[in-house]
């Protein structure tokens, strides 16, 4: 099997800083991935690297579109989205004065044929694609568990919900990618619980590659196959979690040395 | 409700601005609203559009445009110059035509390199743009120069400009209310955001810049045929400021405010018509005033809607 995204000898460069330095990657179809390190290891920025918010100073992105291996590095964030690519935000960037349901519509801009002039005119293609729409954003929000707050204003959703309504916007991407940028921060036990428990929901139902990025070391052992290891933008390790247990430069990267 | 077009909301919509057009029609015939009156109703209708066009740029989609003056000043000048040419009906609507295609052009030309900017570097921008239209209509031959045009048949009725703020708002809300209008919020809100849902943020700037232009070349159209008389002057930095305080004032990102706000802005100028000097300074404490205790504007980002009002009452009626 192919791999869907692969990672080749990634760099980018802040001034005299390498914040990605020289990362290769492959992942296979399917895969849920954890991507851990030390603050500042630069797991955020690979992640900004992957969805085209940062250009890379080198090195090459590919992910498998349509059977064959698209460089997509450097592409616009919303190209690279629309080759199903989906992704939430460490912090939440939700479109805060809109409704929860509008959040997961504009999520689904991408599946939208009418136009401007449609709109306008407010044909019947408008109605029928609307109706469509809106059924469709409540089947993720039902996924997410948030159906009942459907018309409250996202702003208004304590902060777990917050978490949750990122991942239902980026499920109404439909992507095969999603990266997960520390979704169980500020969660307390029960929460990071739920989560984990949607986060297998999810990958089951819509047959998802998962990334995500996690300080939550619990919760990154519990259920990831794969573990990669960032340190001052290096991938120190790869393997599975009773491997990145006992690596020893893992322990060292997160423990520091015996003097 | 939504089954489509002829669901129950739109259909009292319609009676109620067939009712309200019948009211100020009745009025003026009847002598209650009288001529003097008349030009300020005249003048607040194509402030609403205006204000409202403005709004969809600044208020839905985010984008602080400084160069609305620049194309009204387009539509006026296209209308004025083709009916002079063409004292009928058929002279306004090719008038109306031509300052769409010139704004068009022209919103494309400033938008596509500007919109990368953000906030105050995108007001500089288009201020820029928006007095290089002033200077070229007064540097031209065929606009008359700093002279400016006179003589221009006063085409522009009651029912006329009734129309152009009915279709002005229905193009705006039917827009901000669908899928390409959820996009320009989005953008507003958090641009980052909306990129990696799959919006082509430019591409939907352009769009919302676009619309506002050709509704405001549209108003600029209706006022040159109001005033017998257009000059560059009119079309000045302070034009933009005029239109940019009435959605300020309302409140951005609301359509009933910018209307609101254009008809409360036109009373009050009417009411301080005979204190040209203190009306600047009135104005301009209101306004400081406004920003200190309601930064949100006076209606905030609230909109009038029936099927909300219709919602209350049904619940009303139940819980009897």
């Amino acid at each position: 099997m192919e791999p869907i995204l692969e990672v080749k000898n990634l760099t980018r460069n802040f001034g005299g800083l390498a914040a990605v330095s020289n990362v290769s990657m492959q992942i296979m179809p399917g895969e849920l991935i954890g991507l851990i390190g030390p603050n500042g290891a630069g797991k955020t920025t690979l992640f900004n690297l992957l969805t085209g918010v940062y250009e890379p100073s080198e090195g090459l992105i590919e992910m498998q579109v349509d059977g064959k291996p698209k460089q997509i590095g450097g592409m616009k964030p919303y190209k690279i989205t629309n080759l199903g690519v989906a992704r939430t935000f460490q912090n939440i960037r939700l479109f805060k004065s809109m409704t929860v349901l509008e959040n997961v519509e504009v999520a689904m801009q991408r599946n939208i044929q009418y136009g401007t002039m449609s709109a306008i005119l407010r044909l019947p293609k408008f109605y029928s694609e609307e109706r469509w729409i809106k059924e469709k954003a409540i089947e993720y929000l039902k996924d997410v568990g948030l159906y009942q707050k459907r018309n409250e204003l996202a702003t208004n959703l304590p902060y777990g919900e917050q978490r949750r309504l990122e991942i239902a916007r980026a499920l109404a991407i439909q992507p095969k990618i999603l990266y997960l940028d520390e979704p169980a921060a500020g969660m307390n036990p029960q929460e990071t619980a739920d989560l984990t428990k949607l986060i297998h929901e999810i990958r089951e139902k819509y047959h998802l590659t998962i990334i995500l990025i996690e300080h939550d070391m619990s919760l990154v052992m519990n259920i990831c196959e794969r573990i990669y290891v960032l340190d001052y933008g290096k991938m120190i390790a790869n393997g599975n979690p009773e491997e990145i247990k006992n690596n020893e430069f893992v322990i060292k990267a997160y423990l520091g040395e015996e003097i | 409700m939504t089954k489509g077009i002829l669901n129950k909301i739109n259909l009292m919509w319609v009676a109620i601005i067939v009712v309200l057009y019948l009211l100020l029609s009745y009025m003026m015939a009847a002598g209650i609203i009288n001529s003097y009156y008349k030009i300020t109703l005249f003048n607040m209708c194509i402030n609403i559009m205006l204000a409202v066009s403005l709004n969809l740029v600044i208020g839905i989609c985010g984008q602080f445009s400084l160069g609305h003056a620049g194309f009204m000043c387009i539509g006026a000048y296209s209308a004025g110059i083709i009916t002079k040419m063409m004292p009928n009906y058929a002279g306004l609507i090719l008038g109306i035509l031509v300052g769409f295609v010139i704004s068009t052009i022209a919103a494309l030309i400033v938008s596509i390199p500007t919109l990368r900017l953000k906030g105050d570097y995108l007001a500089i921008a288009t201020l820029g743009f928006s007095e290089i239209i002033r200077i070229l209509v007064q540097n031209m031959k065929i606009t008359n120069g700093a002279a400016g045009l006179s003589g221009i048949p006063a085409l522009t009725t009651w029912p006329l400009l009734m129309l152009g703020v009915v279709l002005t708002i229905v193009i705006c809300s039917n827009f901000t209310r669908s899928a390409p209008g959820r996009a320009c919020i989005a953008v507003r809100e958090d641009e980052i955001a909306a990129e990696a849902m799959g919006i082509n943020t430019t591409k939907y700037k352009v769009i919302a810049f676009v619309i506002g232009a050709l509704l405001a070349s549209a108003a600029g159209a209706l006022f040159a045929c109001n005033f017998y008389v257009i000059k560059p002057t009119q079309f000045t930095f302070n034009k933009s400021i005029d239109i940019l305080v009435m959605v300020v004032f309302g409140g951005m990102g609301s359509m009933t405010s910018s209307v609101l706000a254009a008809i409360a802005i036109g009373l009050l100028n009417m009411v301080l018509q005979n204190f040209t000097d203190a009306r600047m300074i009135i104005y301009g404490a209101i306004l400081v005033i406004m920003m200190i205790f309601k930064p949100q504007g006076l209606f905030g980002d609230r909109e009038i809607s029936l099927s909300k009002i219709v919602d209350k009452a049904k619940a009303k009626k139940e819980a009897n």
